[in-house]
């Protein structure tokens, strides 16, 4: 039957056809189509691990990021805490300043004004000296205006001269 | 869409009655004649017929005769009988086929080299294949194919070609794909091209190819030429001085016997499957069509009946056939490319 038994003539046409087919193919057809596509598959592999490290990349520096804006702030803190220190000791060694100062100038008021004092004091006495010595004259020079007054003055001092002898 | 259906089935039911009425002129339907005349081969190429007159491409036969020589006539001369001493032959052995009388007044049959309508047929789809992946090839060359994919036909053929290459021949091959790989995407896209157009019901398809018993040969070969040729020494070895026991081997050598007829059952096998599955596709599908011609002598209400049923069958049967078309490339390739990889295995690394 010629169904099942291979036909001479179609066999060589095969051979040949299938042949030609497949050297053309071979050579120009396939090899492109499965290059290209290799390749590209390359580069699309390519592309996500460089993705990937970028992604790696970008992580760490946020990271970094973080650290340095923690860094930052620690340091923030640290400056302002020394700051508000500065601030303090300033004012404080201002007031210990001040205060020298006020005491220095109230020391230095209290001996002047000691002085004044003294000197006043003495300016008084001499006047209140004087004064009673021209008070005494003008009493005396009134009292012992009469003879009876100086007698009685006399007495008096008299008195007391030897009162005071007897009392020693 | 509901309509549409109706109109549809109306105008199927009314097909067989003008089909009727053609047939009343010519009489009697020969099945036999009819199958075997779609799925083998002809030297000239068949179209239609019109009014009683057979329209159809006339072939270029060549022969080789023993006894005179080269010959080379238009096949349009067989149909007036005999041509330069050559004729159809009508006997039992040579049925169809050009045959001339020897000495003796014998039929013999000279060397045949026509291009018959298998012939025509395979160059045509051959074309077409070539055209297909060329111009899928010139999209590359012409794009830069590292940056953009293809779209439309270029993308339908790279999605085709990745799959057979992923899914099959670096699953079955093994490691040294990439030398098989060309052979074995020739391999499915040949028969795939083939058993498409093969499916197409008229010119240029509709030839009976890849059901045919010669160019499945040709395709089985190649495999096995791709097999034995580039197997290694684990192969022969397996073959020659496989791993069982002793007494299987020698003094009668039962296995390697058995081996090396399994070198030859394994193409045979490819041959036989993808023939046999083509060939009982297109004897199904003109089977079914057969109907609606057979029973147009039964009256008209079954006929039409018969009729609607056989061309659903037969839109069935076609979509099957698609089925089938794609699942025996996939099958003959991923074959051979598990038989190749056999012949290349490395039993020490594949152990690790």
């Amino acid at each position: 039957m010629s169904l099942v038994t291979p036909d001479f003539g179609l066999l060589v046409w095969m051979t040949l056809i299938f042949g030609i087919v497949f050297f053309v193919l071979a050579k120009w057809g396939f090899p492109v189509i499965t290059g290209m596509v290799d390749k590209r598959s390359d580069r699309i592999n390519e592309s996500i691990a460089k993705a990937r490290e970028a992604e790696k990349a970008l992580s760490q520096l946020s990271e970094r990021q973080a650290q340095l804006i923690e860094q930052t702030r620690r340091e923030q803190a640290q400056i302002l805490k020394e700051a508000a220190e500065a601030r303090d000791s300033m004012i404080a060694a201002a007031k210990e300043q001040a205060r020298d100062e006020a005491s220095k100038l109230i020391q230095q008021a209290r001996t002047q004004i000691a002085a004044e004092k003294e000197s006043a004091l003495r300016d008084i006495r001499s006047e209140v000296a004087n004064l009673s010595v021209d008070v005494a004259e003008k009493v005396l020079r009134e009292n012992l205006s009469t003879e009876e007054a100086q007698l009685r003055l006399i007495e008096k001092m008299v008195g007391e001269v030897t009162g005071t002898t007897k009392a020693n | 869409m509901k309509g549409w259906k109706y109109i549809l089935v109306l105008l199927l039911a009314l097909l067989p009655v003008s089909l009727r009425a053609q047939e009343a002129e010519e009489g009697e339907l020969d099945v036999q004649e009819y199958i075997f005349g779609h799925i083998g081969d002809a030297y000239e190429w068949h179209i239609t017929t019109v009014n009683g007159h057979p329209v159809s491409i006339p072939l270029p036969v060549i022969l080789y005769s023993r006894q005179s020589g080269w010959h080379c006539f238009s096949s349009k001369h067989l149909e007036e009988g005999s041509h330069e001493g050559f004729y159809l032959s009508t006997s039992e052995k040579y049925s169809g086929k050009i045959v001339e009388r020897d000495a003796s007044g014998a039929e013999i049959r000279p060397i045949d080299l026509s291009v018959t309508k298998n012939v025509l047929s395979l160059m045509i789809n051959s074309l077409v294949l070539v055209l297909l992946v060329l111009l899928t090839a010139r999209w590359y060359k012409k794009h830069d194919a590292v940056e953009e994919a293809p779209k439309g036909f270029a993308g339908l053929m790279e999605m085709m070609v990745t799959m057979v290459e992923d899914d099959i021949i670096k699953e079955c091959v093994g490691k040294d794909y990439k030398r098989y790989s060309p052979y074995l995407l020739t391999a499915f896209f040949f028969i795939f091209v083939n058993n498409l157009m093969g499916i197409v019901p008229f010119f240029p398809g509709g030839a009976n190819i890849t059901g045919n018993i010669a160019v499945t040969f040709v395709l089985a070969m190649c495999t096995f030429l791709a097999v034995n040729l580039f197997g290694n020494k684990h192969y022969w070895k397996d073959i020659f001085w496989p791993e069982v026991p002793t007494w299987l081997k020698v003094p009668l050598p039962l296995m390697p016997l058995i081996e090396i007829i399994g070198m030859f059952t394994k193409p045979f096998s490819l041959m036989i499957r993808l023939f046999a599955n083509i060939l009982a596709g297109h004897i199904m599908i003109l089977g079914v069509i057969a109907v609606i011609f057979l029973t147009a002598k039964l009256g008209i209400g079954l006929n039409a009946g018969l009729s609607v049923i056989a061309i659903l069958f037969g839109v069935f049967l076609d979509i099957l056939e698609l089925l089938v078309a794609f699942l025996q490339a996939y099958v003959f390739t991923m074959l051979s490319a598990v038989f190749i990889g056999l012949s290349r295995q490395h039993p020490e690394t594949e152990k690790q």
